[in-house]
């Protein structure tokens, strides 16, 4: 079987802007599959293009072993989307768009929609217009879940949630990868990511930056170490691997990349260890590592992609 | 904090807005008024073609609807021909303007942002009406310069300037009111054009129950006309007296609409109207789960309100029959010449059907060009995720507006045949006999319409001014201007309705209607062949 989503070198301009810059991205069947970075990374336009509402300018796109551009209408029956910015029918209600959108794409569980309005706690009888951003994401959420298809797109579907809600959507997610779905969740809710992907690709200014496992990324990334020594530390800063190198109150802070880590670590029991703390990195500080120069160097969102 | 603070810069802000939008208004109005009156000036140039003119138009029920006569004189007879037209235009502007301002700030959130810092509960209305009252002032005086430069005389152009702008006043009070009654934009616009139907029903009725005075020259209308602020603007007889005293009526209704909606902001909540927000049903019902019934839900509200104007319409033209065929003389021959025939109560039912079929295509513009909004707004990105072609998408609104458009003629017939059977008897009679003229307007509406599917296929962002652009043109050019504009044939021939079949007055014919729809299916095909290869230009 082919892997639900495969896009490799897909280039994208809107005018003078080029928005994807040769992006690679692939999902497997069956994974819940992270898509991350920065706003104007190219996420958004990404995924219309899977959804063939965007033509590409150039690359190889496939979804679910088919072409997003000249098949849409027969693949999108083997999807469900939620976009990024929920823009819906004022004078429709919630309910009734649930069941509109259900309907055009060939039909959804009634059960199911009857669990997810009271899981996500949302009132179908209101009209769109009385709805607050987080509540028309519901409404979107609930018409996407309420279907029972192979593949979900998700544009950062939490960004307006509080807390318990995201919690519910977790769940939700999770229930459809034991089923076997597969998910593409664009976001940048790092906690998010974490939580739920198997694997991420981390774009920026339109291409890919990184793609793989959480674990094999954190292979990629220094492990933080706080260390209290009764000796003077001031050597381990000529070593290879040492980063950031900082006094932290009677203790040191620094960062290892990973390859080097038993090497410091040998070194640091000969200064005579007392304290000792050191923490993975997170996805977090991956994110920094690959967007930490723009942020430094005081470039806006706008200029690293232009368009999201 | 004072309620009006920040006023000053609302007012920046609307007019930065604005800067393209109100100069192309003010421009386009005043350019029409002098281009028009200049072509009259020059088609009437004795003053005896002028009183023959005039007579007919005070002397016709069906021309009184439409203007006011007073007195003969080329700005007079400018006043008939154009009043009406460019004060429902002044009308929308000013009802455009405000709800901009108000309403639709707080429909898209951004009124939020502005409210949250140092800006007066009453700011952002005050400065709507600020800036719309300047728009009309100076519409009032570019219209009057316009007319002078045209080679009126400067105490008439003024008038004339200042009773378009009394309209245009009128109207920003009302939709200074509805802005705050509905939560939508949509609703506030809708309500206030609702409210511009009526002024124009209630000033047409007080003008056609009106009479002509002994000289035949000027119409003295009836109290009706008194109801209406399009009437107001008509009293003030531009040419005829100059008579300034009704534009009070107009600052009056203003002032009291202005101070109405202010007490209405100050009792309502920020982003709702004073009317209730009704839940709805929980569940779609089995009409809504189409590409078919979302666009007759969507189209529902236009739907219906057109069906009522269209049928109030056809019952009053309908009413006007045995006027008609007791007409003698100019008027007589007014209709003929416009019918095309010498039987002058089938020439009478071919014009009357082709101001019906014009309508139709008004309505079908307004409703087909929801196929911009809701891509430009980006409710279609939902709707195209799913197992939706692009194709079934627009098939869903083009058959509705062609079903609607239908049912827009066939009511307008509906209503011409029971008040025309009333006063000739026999209504089925009447019926039969209008009814292939009603349907032989629709290849013209659908051409028009062709038109709208074109422009959102191949020039999405300006899908809508194009559209309207073309529209007004088809009007102006067609059969109801083109003749009196004196254009050359080929001109008029560009007009869809200079080729309906004038029918019943001529026998009805083949070949211009199926050209007329060959038309039709190449604009359509065109448009959805563009819409299928071009990027959707949804929201960032």
């Amino acid at each position: 079987m082919t892997a639900p989503i495969v896009v490799s070198g897909l280039m994208k301009d809107f005018g003078s802007t080029r928005a994807l810059d040769h992006l690679d991205l692939t999902v497997s069947a069956g994974e819940v599959h992270g898509f991350l970075g920065p706003n104007g990374a190219g996420k958004t336009t990404t995924i219309r293009v899977l959804l063939g509402l965007l033509r590409r300018d150039a690359g190889d796109v496939w979804l679910l072993g088919g072409d997003p551009w000249r098949d849409a209408a027969t693949l999108h029956r083997r999807l469900a989307y939620v976009p990024g910015e929920v823009n819906l029918w004022p004078n429709l209600t919630g309910g009734e768009v649930i069941d509109l959108l259900g309907t055009l794409r060939g039909g959804l569980d009634r059960v199911r929609r009857a669990e997810l309005l009271q899981r996500f706690a949302l009132d179908p009888t209101k009209r769109c217009r009385a709805y607050s951003k987080g509540n028309r994401q519901k409404v979107a959420l609930v018409a996407a879940f309420a279907s029972d298809v192979e593949l979900y797109l998700l544009d950062e579907p939490t960004s307006g949630l509080d807390p318990l809600m995201e919690t519910v959507f977790q769940d939700v997610v999770r229930e459809r990868r034991e089923s076997g779905r597969t998910v593409l969740l664009s976001s940048h809710i790092l906690s998010e990511v974490e939580a739920l992907c198997d694997r991420v690709t981390i774009v920026r200014a339109g291409r890919t930056a990184e793609s793989g496992t959480l674990h094999q990324l954190r292979h990629l990334t220094r492990t933080c170490v706080v260390v209290e020594t009764s000796r003077s530390v001031a050597e381990l800063a000529g070593l290879p691997g040492v980063h950031d190198l900082s006094p932290d109150g009677p203790r040191t802070r620094f960062s290892v990349d990973q390859d080097e880590l038993n090497h410091v670590l040998e070194r640091l029991v000969a200064l005579d260890v007392r304290s000792l703390a050191s923490s993975p990195p997170t996805l977090e500080e991956l994110f920094l590592r690959h967007y930490g120069d723009e942020i430094a160097s005081g470039r806006t969102d706008t200029e690293l992609a232009g368009v999201r | 904090m004072n309620a009006f603070a920040g006023t000053g810069r609302m007012i920046r802000l609307a007019l930065r807005r604005d800067r393209f939008t109100a100069p192309v208004w003010v421009l386009a109005l005043a350019g029409f008024l002098a281009a028009t009156t200049a072509l009259w000036a020059e088609e009437l140039s004795t003053v005896a073609d002028l009183i023959q003119e005039m007579r007919v138009t005070a002397a016709s029920p069906g021309i009184r609807m439409l203007g006011l006569a007073s007195g003969a004189s080329v700005g007079a007879y400018t006043m008939v021909r154009d009043f009406l037209l460019v004060a429902v235009l002044a009308a929308l502007m000013s009802t455009f303007a405000v709800v901009r301002h108000t309403r639709q700030g707080e429909e898209t959130g951004r009124a939020e942002l502005i409210g949250a810092a140092v800006v007066g509960r009453h700011a952002p209305l005050a400065a709507a009406l600020i800036v719309t009252v300047a728009m009309n002032v100076v519409l009032a005086a570019v219209m009057g310069l316009a007319m002078v430069a045209a080679g009126q005389p400067a105490a008439g152009s003024f008038t004339a300037g200042a009773a378009v702008a009394a309209v245009g006043l009128a109207f920003a009070g009302v939709a200074a009111v509805t802005s705050q009654l509905t939560s939508s934009t949509r609703g506030a616009s809708g309500m206030a054009a609702g409210v511009l139907g009526l002024a124009f029903l209630t000033s047409g009725i007080g003008n056609m129950a009106g009479h002509p005075d002994p000289s035949g020259l000027w119409v003295q209308s009836a109290w009706p006309a008194w109801l209406s602020p399009i009437g107001w603007g008509q009293q003030m007889r531009p040419f005829g007296g100059d008579n300034w005293w009704p534009l009070a009526l107009a600052v009056g209704l203003f002032a009291v609409c202005a101070v109405a909606a202010a007490v209405l902001v100050g009792r309502r909540d920020f982003g709702h109207g004073m009317l209730p927000q009704r839940t709805g049903h929980a569940q779609a019902g089995r009409a809504l789960r189409s590409t078919l019934g979302l666009a007759f839900r969507l189209q529902r509200g236009a739907l219906l309100g057109w069906a009522v104007g269209l049928f109030g319409f056809g019952l009053v033209m309908g009413g006007l029959v045995g006027q008609v065929r007791d007409s003698t003389g100019t008027s007589r021959d007014w209709y003929t010449r416009m019918g095309g025939s010498d039987a002058i109560l089938d020439a009478y039912r071919a014009s009357i059907m082709q101001m019906a079929g014009m309508a139709a295509a008004i309505y079908a513009v307004q409703v087909l060009l929801r196929l911009r909004s809701e891509e430009a707004d980006g409710p279609l990105e939902p709707v195209l995720a799913t197992a939706t072609s692009r194709f079934r998408w627009v098939a869903g609104h083009a058959v509705i507006t062609v079903l609607g458009a239908t049912a827009m003629v066939l009511l307008f017939t509906l209503g011409t045949a029971l008040a025309a059977g009333r006063v000739l008897g026999d209504p089925a009679g009447q019926l039969r006999m209008l009814l292939a003229a009603s349907i032989v307007q629709l290849p013209a509406v659908l051409v028009i319409g062709a038109i709208v599917i074109a422009a959102v296929g191949l020039v999405p962002r300006y899908a809508g001014a194009v559209s309207w652009a073309v529209l007004m043109a088809a009007i102006l050019v067609g059969p109801l201007f083109g003749d009196t504009l004196n254009l050359p044939q080929w001109v008029q021939d560009l007009s869809p309705f200079t080729h309906v079949p004038k029918v019943p007055a001529v026998p009805l014919t083949a070949a211009p209607v199926l050209a007329l729809l060959a038309v039709v299916a190449a604009l359509a095909l065109t448009g959805l062949v563009s819409l299928r290869h071009r990027d959707l230009a949804l929201p960032a």
